[in-house]
């Protein structure tokens, strides 16, 4: 017995296994869905029980502009990734600018709409239990947005600075992943907080 | 065959100062580095809230006692349960699960070796923190130091109105902190054990091992994220003014009882499947023969994994959620026990007509799986609500999931601390020593959790501080304390032979067990590449195969 273990030489077996990167995203996917849901089933069971106003019949207006904003950032990160893959560089590059613009524009609406509910609307987390419920949910979907934008960042400083080449594809795929989420999320909080919460 | 493995040259690790070891080891993404971190800082807990279940059990020993005072009573068991589930068992568990994972599945390490490390220093942070607070809870009201809300922290009693000071803070972040831990290894399995497998080792060729692991992996995935959800939610609660456990504002404690035990009940299983894990390795070995239905107990498992994510609301029956919220939970628990019976006799079944060796791990494993059985057979009993009704909350519901947690899991995993330190060490245990812990240890279990179910009958409640003599209690309490002192020198033989061995113990070679599973084909220690060329299996038992050419699995 030795270090060397067991080698089979006569024939090598056809083997194949998934890529770890995407396994690992998916995993994380798995993890923070959980999260959400908590958060979600919170917010469902909590709709109507705030004991003072105001509610969000009061004060919420659908962010119409902004949510296609950030689902068509969904398919802009779709077009850099394929580009990549493709071998155009310039292309991914100008795709990947997009899908950033649109994500801060996104959270440029979160924090307008914030804005006007604390200062004009008088809405705190601690106003009441539709506040706590509110700010918690969106103020945590608004975190994985700027965690998003953060790593999208840091691929566009690599981009410019003209490290990414096409066989990085793989590495801006997973990475596309988690962006992909972000954006399913907020149909869900969308939903939730602006159609069934109203 | 060769007998060493390959020397890289520059390797002699005694040989250099202790400074340049340590920090090998501080910055080290080995999974066998990191695998013994974590079970050496899961050992140093298990002294630490091992102390504070002593302190608890001498407090009660009689009626009346003032051993400590009341509140140090509460942040006592509050900090022993704390300690004992997010400190030691689950570290220890993660632990064998990275040292051993990519061996049995002939990897060189986990999927990702960076975050793997990140996950390590996640968890000993968060134990860290949760213990600061003991000189940094005070907070400006000098009121509480170490936690004292019980390791459920029921609301409202977490509310800044009831908490004053940060005690409950420091549990809060101490358990955030390490469940960030625990979701990055439990992410780390998945992707090790469906990516990383060697060829030839298709998932029906995988060591149950690493089957029962990676659902357990998936479960702290779909459980530990609830927790840490309700944990922003408390902190949001008491940092920022919110309502979610408010009552008073139209929030509902009964919210945080769901939450935590979403994460609660899985979490015996996150516990408990690692042990089912190390049976299924030891009792084929030591019975010389095949593990009995494979297919089932694979089955089994994902079974109780799905299972599992729906029972949690058995821990509040007496909260009164309704007949037909209590009808599905009863159900629910009762087909629980179904695939886990299927387990017990799968197990009976590979020992029957084997060649039994009575070795310190195979007497663990036989104990924990009668131990196992009654654990389960109290739960089927707590999980009927009308009985739950009477014995909620009792001694009763203590001894049950010390049954599970000590008699069940603890014996499992000393079972693979004998079975595996061979590997880890190079160095073979003490038998007689190692005889000597089970049997002081298996006296020691009885006397405490045997006896402990009697006064929770009698209607002993759980977490009081002390009790007025003649209710029939007081000789039932005597004897479960006098039974700690036998598990209290169990530890200290089971430390003492570990330690002992370890520096003078005899050299073992590759396979001291005769045994089947990759991870005795390489060195003890394995080198740090693990494998020098990646094996190819043909069958689940590829060191019988290797052993036996003639007659391949």
């Amino acid at each position: 017995m030795n270090a060397t273990a067991i080698t089979v030489t006569e024939h090598r077996i056809e083997w194949d296994r998934p890529d770890r990167g995407r396994v690992g995203m998916f995993s994380l996917i798995g993890a923070e869905s959980a999260i959400f849901t908590i958060f979600v089933v919170a917010y469902l069971f909590y709709i109507g029980k705030s004991l003072t106003g105001p509610t969000p019949k009061d004060v919420l207006s659908v962010p119409v502009f902004y949510t296609i904003c950030l689902l068509s950032s969904s398919l802009t990160i779709h077009l850099a990734a394929k580009s990549l893959r493709r071998g155009s560089v310039g292309t991914f590059g100008a795709w990947w600018f997009a899908t950033i613009a649109l994500g801060a524009t996104f959270l440029y609406g979160t924090a307008t709409e914030w804005h006007r509910l604390i200062y004009q609307e008088g809405l705190t987390i601690s106003t009441n239990l539709f506040g706590t419920t509110y700010y918690s949910l969106v103020g945590l979907h608004g975190f994985h947005v700027i965690v998003g934008l953060l790593a999208l960042s840091i691929v566009m400083t690599f981009f410019l600075m003209g490290k990414v080449k096409s066989e990085h594809a793989e590495r801006v795929d997973v990475l596309s992943l988690y962006w992909h989420f972000v954006d399913a999320v907020w149909v869900v909080v969308f939903t939730v907080v602006y159609v069934l919460g109203r | 065959m060769s007998t060493d493995a390959i020397a890289l040259p520059g390797t002699g690790l005694a040989s250099r100062p202790i400074v340049v070891r340590l920090h090998e080891w501080v910055t080290t993404v080995d999974h066998k580095r990191l695998g013994i971190l974590y079970i050496i800082y899961a050992l140093v807990f298990l002294l630490i809230a091992g102390i504070e279940a002593i302190v608890i059990r001498i407090q009660l020993i009689r009626p009346h006692n003032d051993f400590v005072s009341p509140q140090v009573f509460n942040r006592m068991f509050t900090m022993h349960g704390t300690t004992m589930i997010f400190f030691v068992v689950m570290p220890v568990l993660f632990g064998f699960a990275n040292y051993l994972l990519p061996l049995m599945i002939g990897a060189r390490d986990m999927a990702f070796p960076r975050l793997n490390a990140f996950s390590f220093w996640m968890t000993a942070f968060g134990g860290l923190l949760l213990y600061f607070s003991l000189v940094g809870a005070n907070g400006l009201y000098g009121a509480g130091n170490a936690p004292d809300v019980g390791w459920f922290a029921y609301a409202p009693l977490t509310s800044q109105t009831f908490s004053l000071g940060h005690s409950t803070d420091f549990w809060i972040l101490g358990i955030l902190v390490s469940g960030f831990g625990s979701i990055g290894v439990a992410i780390n399995i998945v992707s090790t054990v469906i990516c990383m497998r060697c060829p030839g080792m298709t998932l029906a060729k995988m060591p149950l091992f690493a089957w029962l692991n990676f659902v357990m992996a998936g479960l702290v995935i779909l459980a530990v994220s609830p927790l840490t959800a309700a944990q922003i939610m408390l902190l949001v609660d008491r940092y920022l003014g919110g309502h979610f456990f408010d009552t008073q504002a139209g929030g509902s404690a009964v919210m945080w009882m769901h939450f935590f035990w979403i994460f609660g009940h899985p979490e015996v299983y996150v516990l408990v499947l690692p042990a089912f894990a190390f049976v299924s390795e030891i009792v084929p070995v030591f019975s010389r023969k095949p593990i009995f239905g494979y297919s089932v107990m694979v089955g089994a498992t994902v079974a109780i994994g799905f299972i599992s994510m729906s029972v949690w609301a058995h821990h509040m029956f007496t909260v009164g959620m309704g007949a037909n919220a209590n009808t599905f939970f009863v159900l629910s628990t009762m087909a629980i026990a179904v695939p886990t019976g299927i387990k017990i006799f799968n197990w009976l079944a590979t020992m029957w007509g084997g060649k039994i060796d009575f070795k310190t791990p195979m007497l663990f494993c036989i104990a924990f799986l009668f131990q196992f059985l009654v654990a389960g057979l109290t739960g089927v009993m707590l999980g009927t609500a009308p009985f739950n009704w009477h014995l909620g909350n009792s001694y009763f519901v203590v001894a049950h999931f010390h049954y599970v947690i000590v008699g069940g899991i603890l014996f499992a995993l000393f079972g693979a601390f004998y079975y595996w330190f061979p590997k880890m060490s190079g160095k073979m245990y003490n038998e007689t020593l190692g005889k000597l812990h089970f049997w002081l240890f298996f006296i020691g279990f009885h006397l405490t959790f045997d006896f402990m179910h009697i006064p929770g009958l009698l209607g002993m409640p759980r977490r009081i501080y002390t009790y007025e003599p003649g209710r029939g209690w007081d000789t039932w309490n005597l004897i479960v304390t006098i039974g700690v002192f036998f598990q209290a020198a169990g530890i200290l033989v089971f430390l003492g032979n570990f330690i002992w061995s370890y520096f003078r113990g005899e050299s073992v070679g590759s396979d001291p067990w005769d045994a089947w599973t990759l991870e005795w084909s390489t060195n003890s220690p394995p080198p740090v590449y693990n494998f020098a060329t990646i094996p190819e299996v043909k069958s689940r038992r590829p060191l019988w195969d290797l052993k036996h050419p003639d007659d391949p699995d």
